[in-house]
Order: structure tokens, then sequence, then C-alpha cells
């Protein structure tokens, strides 16, 4: 399908570096995030207008959102949480648009960013519980026979977080995509299949109108999902149990 | 310089708080935080995220399996071994998604 596909981007200046739209669209997102907390913080007003409201609700969102589920040492981990919800948040969206390309519907980029968070959280869980950390895979109150079996369950459950996290993402992403291609293809054959088939053909168009206000929830609430697994994991990289 | 009318109504606290109440402006008591990630109930978002985690859990277990039959040249042995293993970590996962987060036991219980 020619929306999931690369191609170079910017000329001949992009293809000789391999810059794709793919890699174009991710720019773009990290210069809408800069220009919404730049813009938006620009006025410094008391009272904030619209913009800067909008930049620190999202500052303040994504703070509660650290504090609330990993503590107050959840203070440290904003700035990656804020930088992980907003660049996954402003993909899903930018991809709503047409003509866009949505770089959170590859596979690559979402375990690119899993492998990120699940390489963080080890780092974070060994070097605040040096060797301790590996306790983390030994569950508490069973009996010692058990361990032989549940050890290889919890580090199989640790490891699967790598697979799961990158999956639902991109899974929510290109779902969503193929639905919007699909329908809209029976839109156009449709129509175009004699007089009679117009009525379903409008039907399905206002399937399809639905599916981009579906697709504006899925993107918001996946990027939300990733951000607070992020925090979750952080929390027992930190908390241990 | 109080702005209050002169009268036994209601203190300024008060109306202000009536009026954000109003606005929805206060902020909700917020509910018991139960799963892990727990927000809309929406049936086919718990059937996905059941299913990824299902999934995943046996595609990590398969292939740690399968890499190590290739290491050890032990044909199927591992991968029955792992997948089995995976199968019971996933329903952990799963299982972990819905039960209380009530702090030590992590699940078992």
């Amino acid at each position: 399908m020619s929306q999931f596909q690369l191609h170079p981007a910017l000329g001949i200046v992009g293809s000789s570096v391999n810059f794709t739209n793919s890699n174009l669209f991710m720019v773009i997102a990290g210069a809408l995030i800069l220009a919404l907390l730049w813009l938006g913080m620009r006025p410094r007003a008391m009272v904030p207008g619209r913009f800067q409201s909008a930049a620190e609700m999202s500052y303040e969102t994504v703070m509660s959102m650290c504090v609330d589920t990993i503590g107050p040492e959840g203070r440290a981990y904003f700035p990656f949480v804020f930088t992980l919800f907003f660049f996954i948040l402003f993909g899903n969206l930018l991809g709503v648009w047409p003509f866009d390309f949505t770089f959170t519907s590859h596979i690559v980029v979402t375990l690119a960013l899993t492998m990120l968070v699940m390489v963080l959280t080890t780092y974070v869980g060994l070097r605040t519980h040096r060797m301790h950390w590996f306790s983390y895979f030994v569950p508490q109150g069973v009996p010692k026979v058990l361990l032989v079996l549940l050890v290889p369950i919890e580090i199989l459950s640790y490891l699967s977080r790598i697979i799961s996290l990158s999956v639902r993402l991109f899974a929510n992403m290109m779902a969503g995509h193929v639905m919007l291609e699909v329908f809209g293809a029976f839109v156009v054959m449709l129509a175009g299949a004699g007089a009679i088939f117009w009525v379903p053909s409008a039907l399905t168009l206002a399937v399809n109108v639905a599916l981009i206000g579906f697709e504006f929830l899925v993107g918001t609430l996946q990027a939300y999902v990733f951000a607070i697994l992020t925090c979750i994991y952080l929390h027992d990289a930190i908390h241990l149990h | 310089m109080s702005d209050e009318p002169g009268g036994g109504g209601p203190s300024f606290e008060e109306r202000l708080n009536a009026a954000r109440r109003r606005q929805g402006l206060e902020p909700q008591p917020k509910p018991e935080r139960s799963g892990s990630d727990s927000f809309g109930p929406s049936p086919l978002s718990i059937g996905l995220r059941v299913g990824v985690e299902l999934a995943s859990a046996l595609a990590v277990a398969f292939a740690i399996g399968y890499g190590l039959d290739r290491w050890f040249g032990t044909a199927p042995l591992f991968i029955i071994i792992f997948v089995l293993l995976g199968g019971v970590a996933g329903v952990l996962n799963v299982w972990r998604m819905f039960a209380p987060r009530d702090g030590s036991d992590r699940g078992y219980k």
C-alpha cells in the first residue's frame, strides 16, 4: 500500500543520504513540538492565552503522569517521558492529515522507541539497585522448588514487554490506516459500479469520516498508553516490586 | 475590602467553589487505580491488549527456544520448553494487567 512506502525526501540531498519521508515527518513532528512549547511560552503571561494554555497543560499532564505513576523520583524522568509522549502523539496525529506519512505505523520505528525504553529501564534498575536488581525476577513467598519454573517465566514476562509495547503501537496505527484505505477503495468502487450503488457508497464514505475521528482517538490513546507504560516500567525499575 | 454583599449568604470561598464545580474546573476525586494502566474500558482495546500480551510472550519464548536449539543442536527440545513457559508468561502478563496492584506480591496469591 502506497501510504506505507518509504521514498527519499528533499530531492537529491535526501536520496544521497537516505533521508526518507518517514524521517521528514519525524523532523516535522519535532519542529511542531518545539514550536508549541517555544511560541506558546513566549508571551509568559500570568493569565495564559489559548496557545500558552496548551503548552502549560501539556507540561502539567506529563508531569502529573510521571509523579503519580513513578513517585517523587519521577521528576528526573520527566524530560524523557515528555519527549516520548509528544513524539508519538504528533506522529500519530500528523498521520491523519492527508498526504502525510505516519512514521509510527512502521514497526522499526516503534521497536526502536521500545528498545530505548527497555535499555533505559534496565539501566535505571541496575544503577539504583546494583546486583540486587536481579531479585526482580525472583518472586517472594513462593516455595523454592517452584523458582526453577518461575524465574524463567518472570524473565520471559520482562522480555515480552519489548514485543508487546512496540507491536501495540504499530498494530493500532497500521490497522487504522489500512481500514481507512479499504473503506476509501469501497467508496470509489461502489460509486463506479452504477447509480444504484451510490447510496451504499455514500454510507461507506460516512463510515470513513467516522473512522477519521476514531483515528484521532486511537492516536492519542496509544501515545498515552505508551507513555504511561514507560512510567510503569520505570516505577518497577526504581521500586522493584 | 470585602466584595461580599452584606447579609448572611454563603461566603466568597463557598460561592467560588460552587462556581468552579459547575464549570467542571475542580479536580474530580481520582478513582482508585486498579489495573496497571486502566483507562476507558473499551472492550475492543482490552481484547487487543490481551491478545498482544499473550502473543508477544509466546513470540519471545519461541525466539529464545529456537535460538537455543540452533545453538545446541537439540532440535525441538528447547522450543517445546520455552513455548510452554511463554504461554504461562503471557497468562501471567494478562493476570497482572487486571490484578489489583497492592504492592509486594506482584500477582502471586
